[in-house]
């Protein structure tokens, strides 16, 4: 922070809604890491980070879409140092153990389409669902019923923005077994919305 | 002619390099026969926004 000359209002470290904007950054760390430890560090750097090179922001939103960069530049720092922790051969082996696709066989018939009960259903008006609370709560929950490993690297993916690539390096795996695990992490994930939040009635 | 574990795989794998000709041709013309393929695309498309929307901050108890 700057004491030399008084200048635009700066952001008020302080502030109720700070707090907030911290357990939300909370929230996401730990999704990311599954590890709380690891993602009260990661907060911690981040506002750090933040304090010292805060400047003033058009309201409170851009405020926290910077301090969310922020973060997940750490969150990828982190990763990259410890991307040994993440064992790729043990990812291979759990794709190889259960086969190709085991656990979404029981979606499609025996040719390979649709069963008449899995088949997508049509969202009506899913935007809706972003600007509800609750909608965020099942979607965490989604997020934390994939299997780890698989969950492990959608987030480095969607969430961190890491190319393909440079996981699959960093796991040690091909590209081909790259995708499957995302096409998992998808398929998941979107099964989990439509049983839990479209067809669960929490929208009316 | 595509199944929909094929169409479904496609479209995932479309996120993580450019498909070939070949394959979004059979992936349009199985979609334009398939409304659980194509919701599943549309549902693919809604995810990549809010994963966006998460990333950003967007989400959650201070918006």
């Amino acid at each position: 922070m700057n004491d030399g000359e008084p200048q635009t209002p700066a952001v008020l470290w302080d502030d109720p809604s700070i707090s907030a904007i911290r357990r939300d950054m909370l929230r996401f760390a730990q999704l990311q890491l599954r590890d709380s430890g690891a993602a009260e560090d990661m907060v911690q750097e981040a506002l750090l980070a933040a304090m010292s090179n805060a400047k003033s922001f058009a309201g409170r939103a851009a405020l926290k879409t910077w301090m969310f960069a922020i973060l997940r530049n750490k969150i990828v720092d982190h990763i990259r140092r410890a991307s040994r922790e993440i064992c790729g051969s043990d990812l291979v082996q759990t794709l190889d153990e259960e086969g190709h696709n085991q656990d979404f066989d029981a979606l499609f018939d025996q040719r390979g389409f649709w069963n008449r009960d899995d088949r997508p259903a049509t969202w009506s008006d899913p935007d809706a669902s972003f600007e509800l609370k609750e909608f965020w709560a099942v979607f965490d929950a989604c997020l934390n019923n994939l299997p780890d490993q698989i969950a492990r690297v959608y987030m480095m993916r969607e969430f961190l923005e890491f190319e393909t690539g440079e996981i699959c390096r960093q796991l040690g795996i091909s590209n081909g077994n790259c995708w499957v695990i995302l096409h998992r992490a998808r398929m998941g994930l979107r099964e989990c919305l439509e049983n839990r939040w479209f067809q669960g009635g929490a929208i009316s | 002619m595509k199944n929909c574990r094929e169409a479904t795989r496609l479209m995932s794998e479309g996120y993580e390099r450019e498909l070939t000709l070949r394959e979004r041709f059979a992936l349009k013309m199985h979609k334009m026969m398939c409304i659980g393929c194509t919701n599943y695309g549309k549902h693919m498309v809604f995810l990549r926004k809010a994963t966006k929307r998460l990333r950003e901050g967007g989400a959650g108890s201070e918006r």
